[in-house]
């Protein structure tokens, strides 16, 4: 563990608020679903609010994201507003996929944010190209390619890895290990359970992180972030973290123990950071009230922006199977 | 202006003289894939083009089919044009989640907000005993798949101009190459230059029957042709060009012209290719017809090794000529 | 007060059973906590509460299975206590309930937030299918193989048949009603054209002109039959005016005791006592083919329909004579209903054996019918009306309907003709036998 550099106030309130907003939109979207709202396939990413505000910090606004379709978190911290995210998994319109991706197909190209991918592992070989673009075009850019466990027992995991070390390309892995490829553990899927020990294996940078320490988290993503940037080479990173609900809304969960479950909530990254920004006196309880009113509001807007939105007209149906408009 | 004097040249040399030319033109376009560099591609087409370009562009890659075509789609969302090369069609079962689920479907999937301007060519087809695993014809189930176009250059002049307008296309064009072609050897017209990527053509006339042909049995459509030309039936040969979107409207206007149909396709019958042309006609010219439409295509068996066997197996124009004796009322033995 | 609802806990979940309660009536609740066990067929899942407040009545018992959204339970406000007496909190059920209507959502504070919403947009309108894939073209003097062989054996020249195919295409039905009309020696059915459905989906204008097309065909095909009847059947007309108050009155206290559904028309009278009248005179129950008359084994009624946007179709009620007032109102609605949807059966458009047009509705007195060949008579009604009417020397007013014959003079003549009226007044006269 390396030192950090002192925590002050502004940046304390940023990352909490951050944790908060996914929390609370999240823990909003389990409602919504319920009440048949949003539908299909929902994964909350719940407990692991830390890696996506703590990676984030790391990735300038002209890096590019890769994400799974756990990616509530990841969207919305990058930038996306709840309003959009939210109307999209309404299948609205004015979601940010035109409401034809849902839940988990989250696109957005103002923030360089490219899904959204159901396919566990399918989105290594995208993060690979973007990389390889930027690599040929002489750009500083970082490619941020977020994804889990389960996807390293995927043969394009390992083809990936090694493609993107052989060709130096700029991409940064990060392997959020939530200890379950949906409801199977890892030391029953995997020969070898050390995954940074895997990719290092490739001849890359490697190492793991607290996931569920923001500032932790932080702080390796960056350092991470800047040798993919410098060296123009790829990096990888395991957080391990842990999700306190099931992998999606209508799994039992019965592959884990309650007790399991309630010893990772002690370690819930959002109160361990409250009480950490307490204990240096840098926030108090009202700052606390005052982030969860102005979420909540937030939230209500978004809710009220999806429930307003309209339905993509029929007619429309087959727009954008192919681009519109001449090539870029 | 002096006129070039017509070339003579291979259907491979074609490709490679496509490749070169859109790499001259635009440093965005890069060919990527199994062997393409340092071998020369594994079928010659890109023999030399590695000394011209360098490794940067002319990029070797591992056997990962699924993580450089993976790649080849992400590098075209991050503004380049790359050309992904796919030894075989064999092999892009391996890819085959990138390229349906990523290539053709992103663009549709995030309401429209991002291209793949990406070519993939593959060789396809049998004929050479290469066996069950590298004998496969899977345009026709490439087709069915929407968000992307797919090409079946079968002459010099397709493989020669068919690239340049795939590589300004923004959505995922494949490009099918059979593997008997390669060695094709003719003219490139003087003015040749960019074709289209939208229209069937047709390469004979004729008003008895319409052969439907694409890539590699346009050469078995032609010779079963030549063969009813001498029992006094002129059939017009079509090569289909474009698999996805089909050209109706000359596929229609022919048989509305001959009012019999038979379509040859090297993929099995059934679900096939011909299927869906089968259809189409049926759907749009059906009071046109004097016969049901014949299909003639693979035998339903993983490819045989043996020549005979293999033989058995494809399409042949002499089973073309039966079939268009059966619809003109010919018996075999007149 | 607000209902804990079935929760939707996957994809396909259509419906939960409530395995177990973890909670009783009384029991205080908070956001989050889990109250109950559900079966959803493919897992047991705990479900949660979304609110804080104080379960007040369980609506569904143990071992229950409903379907997603239904109340499972009641929960009223949480009590003040001490600790957590807080208007937030009790405020909060409104804006956390999913289960209210929609405008409560919108109307919730939609303040500025970070994330700027843009604004309101009008309320969600249901979306329309898409068109079915359709390859139109125009195909009238096409036929289809199965026609041409119709054609064939049947004699016809397809260069007179006009067709009623898709897109104007010549169907073996169109074929077999161009036998009949131009004579042929097998009585073909008459077959009536289809009736195009009233179409839902967004229309171009192409796809109107051709419903358009359509309607004219058939009033061309309408036209062609009535034109034909008149050359060639030699009609005669008898009309009488009917006591109908017997029957009026009777129908009034018969439905009395009757539900709305059940509830009988003066046509059901009319067409039954028909049936039974054509029943005891067989020769007013037939076809006129090949020079002779020639009697039908079943009375069919004809039962002239008209159809929204012009047309009329007679389709047969099959054996009217043997159904009760009851089965024939029901036969009529199910006739109407398919005639009107174009989904007859061919065997209701030939077996018409006489046909009965009742116009009572359109407010015309009586009708002078056009027989539909090869039947050789048709049974005209015209309005109920109160008109004055001499009975025993006396002038009273009664209810009346004027019942008009044609026939083919050739299969008879006045004679028989006006017997079949009168056992058809007679009938009327005895509307509890119908």
């Amino acid at each position: 563990m390396s030192a950090r550099a002192p925590l002050d106030r502004d940046h304390g309130l940023e990352l909490l608020r951050q944790m908060l907003l996914v929390r609370r939109f999240e823990e909003k979207c389990v409602e919504l679903y319920s009440a048949t709202k949003i539908r299909g396939f929902m994964h909350l990413y719940i407990g692991e609010e830390a890696v996506a505000a703590g990676a984030m910090q790391a990735l300038e606004s002209d890096d590019a994201i890769v994400a799974t379709y756990r990616e509530h978190g990841h969207a919305l911290v990058r930038g996306v507003s709840a309003a959009s995210i939210m109307a999209e998994m309404y299948g609205k319109l004015e979601g940010c996929s035109r409401g034809r991706g849902g839940s988990m197909h989250l696109f957005d190209a103002a923030t360089r944010f490219y899904g959204g991918n159901a396919i566990v592992g399918g989105g290594l070989p995208l993060a690979v190209g973007l990389a390889l673009a930027d690599k040929l075009r002489g750009r500083r850019q970082v490619t941020a390619c977020f994804f889990g466990d389960g996807a390293v027992a995927e043969g394009e995991f390992h083809e990936c890895m090694n493609l993107s070390a052989l060709w130096d390309l700029p991409v940064l892995f990060l392997c959020e290990n939530n200890l379950y490829a949906m409801g199977t553990r890892i030391d029953r899927y995997e020969s070898q359970t050390d995954l940074a020990l895997k990719a290092a294996s490739y001849e890359m940078t490697a190492w793991s992180v607290d996931g569920m320490d923001v500032l932790a988290v932080e702080e390796a993503t960056r350092r991470a972030a800047a040798e993919v940037r410098a060296g123009s080479r790829p990096c990888f990173l395991e957080l391990r973290t842990y999700r306190f609900r099931a992998h999606s809304m209508y799994d039992p969960d019965i592959y884990r123990s309650k007790d399991e479950i309630e010893a990772w909530k002690q370690h819930d990254p959002i109160t361990d950071l409250i009480e950490r920004l307490r204990a240096g006196e840098l926030i108090a309880d009202s700052d606390v009230e005052e982030l969860e009113r102005s979420i909540a509001e937030e939230i209500d807007a978004a809710i009220a922006f999806a429930e307003a939105g309209t339905l993509e007209p029929v007619a429309e149906l087959e727009r954008f199977v192919y681009a519109e408009g001449a090539s870029a | 202006m002096t006129v070039a004097p017509a070339k003579t040249i291979t259907y491979r040399e074609a490709m490679r003289e496509a490749i070169r030319e859109a790499m001259l033109a635009d440093d965005r376009v890069f060919l990527m894939g199994e062997d393409v560099g340092a071998y020369g591609g594994c079928f010659g087409v890109s023999k030399g083009l590695l000394a011209e370009f360098g490794q940067d562009r002319i990029r070797d890659t591992p056997l990962s089919e699924s993580a450089f075509v993976g790649a080849g789609i992400g590098a075209a969302m991050g503004g380049m044009r790359p050309i992904v090369e796919v030894m075989t069609v064999n092999f892009c079962l391996l890819a085959l989640d990138q390229i349906m689920n990523n290539a053709a479907t992103i663009s549709h999937m995030s309401g429209g907000q991002f291209q793949i301007p990406l070519v993939i060519r593959m060789t396809t087809g049998a004929g050479r005993q290469v066996a069950a695993q590298h004998s496969h014809s899977l345009e026709g189930w490439l087709a069915h798949i929407p968000g992307l176009k797919l090409l079946a250059p079968a002459t010099i002049d397709d493989a020669r101009g068919m690239l340049g307008p795939a590589l300004a296309d923004p959505n995922l064009v494949l490009i099918f190459e059979h593997g008997s072609l390669y060695n094709l050897e003719g003219e490139l017209l003087p003015e040749g230059g960019a074709v289209d990527i939208e229209r069937a053509a047709i390469r004979r006339t004729g008003s008895d029957v319409t052969l439907i042909a694409y890539g590699g049995t346009v050469a078995t459509a032609l010779t079963a042709a030549e063969q009813l030309a001498r029992i006094g039936v002129e059939a017009e040969v079509i090569d289909l060009r474009v698999l996805r979107p089909l050209d109706d409207e000359t596929i229609i206007a022919s048989v509305v012209r001959t009012q019999r149909a038979v379509v040859i396709d090297e993929g099995w019958r059934s679900g096939s290719l011909a299927a869906e042309v089968s259809s189409r006609i049926m759907e749009q010219a059906f009071y046109e017809l004097d016969a049901p439409v014949a299909r003639v295509c693979s035998a339903e068996v993983p490819m045989p090794y043996p020549r005979h066997l293999e033989q058995a197996a494809l399409p042949q124009p002499e089973t073309v000529v039966a079939e268009v004796r059966r619809m003109i009322g010919l018996a075999a033995d007149e | 007060m607000s209902e804990f609802l079935m929760p939707s806990l996957g994809a396909d979940m259509e419906a939960g059973t409530l395995l177990e309660w973890y909670v009783k009536p009384g029991a205080a609740v908070k956001r989050g906590d889990i109250v109950a066990l559900v079966d959803t067929s493919k897992a047991e899942i705990e479900i949660e509460i979304f609110e804080d407040g104080v379960i007040d009545e369980l609506l569904v018992p143990e071992g229950a299975r409903v379907p997603v959204g239904t109340a499972l339970a009641i929960v009223r406000a949480p009590e003040p206590t001490a600790v957590g007496a807080n208007p937030a909190t009790v405020e909060a059920p409104t804006e956390s309930r999913p289960s209210e209507p929609e405008s409560t959502l919108a109307a919730a504070p939609a303040a500025a937030a970070a994330g700027a919403a843009p604004p309101l947009r009008a309320p969600v309108t249901r979306a329309a299918p898409p068109p079915p894939h359709r390859i139109r073209g125009d195909h009238r003097g096409h036929a289809s193989p199965v026609a041409r062989r119709a054609a064939s054996n049947l004699g016809v020249d397809l260069a007179a048949v006009v067709g009623t195919g898709p897109d104007g295409a010549i169907r073996k039905a169109d074929v077999e009603r161009a036998a009949v009309a131009s004579r042929s020696p097998v009585a073909a059915p008459i077959e009536a054209p289809p009736v195009v459905p009233a179409e839902t989906a967004p229309v171009q204008a192409p796809r109107a002109t051709t419903a358009g097309d359509r309607q004219a065909l058939m009033r061309e095909a309408i036209g062609a039959l009535m034109a034909r009847s008149k050359r060639e059947i030699p009609h005669y007309y008898l009309q009488l005016e009917i006591d109908f108050s017997k029957s009026l009155d009777w129908l009034h206290a018969d439905n009395l005791k009757r539900s709305v559904e059940d509830r009988l028309l003066p046509s059901a009278l009319l067409l039954s006592a028909v049936a039974r009248a054509v029943a005891e005179m067989p020769e007013m129950n037939g076809f006129w083919l090949d020079g002779a008359f020639r009697p039908a084994t079943g009375v069919h009624l004809g039962v002239a329909i008209s159809l929204r946007g012009g047309g009329l179709i007679a389709p047969a009620l099959h054996d009217a004579d043997r159904k009760s007032l009851e089965e024939i109102m029901r036969g009529v609605r199910d006739l109407v209903q398919r005639a009107r949807a174009g989904r007859l059966r061919s065997s209701e458009m030939s077996d018409p054996t006489i046909t009965v047009t009742n116009l009572g509705d359109r407010g015309v007195d009586l009708v002078h019918g056009v027989i539909y060949p090869p039947q050789v008579a048709l049974v005209g009604f015209g309005a109920v009306r109160e008109r004055a009417w001499a009975a025993d020397g006396m002038l009273g007013v009664r209810s009346t309907v004027v019942a008009t014959l044609a026939a083919d003079h050739r299969a008879g003549d006045g004679h028989a003709g006006s017997r079949f009226l009168t056992l058809i007044e007679r009938h009327l006269q005895e509307p509890e036998e119908l």
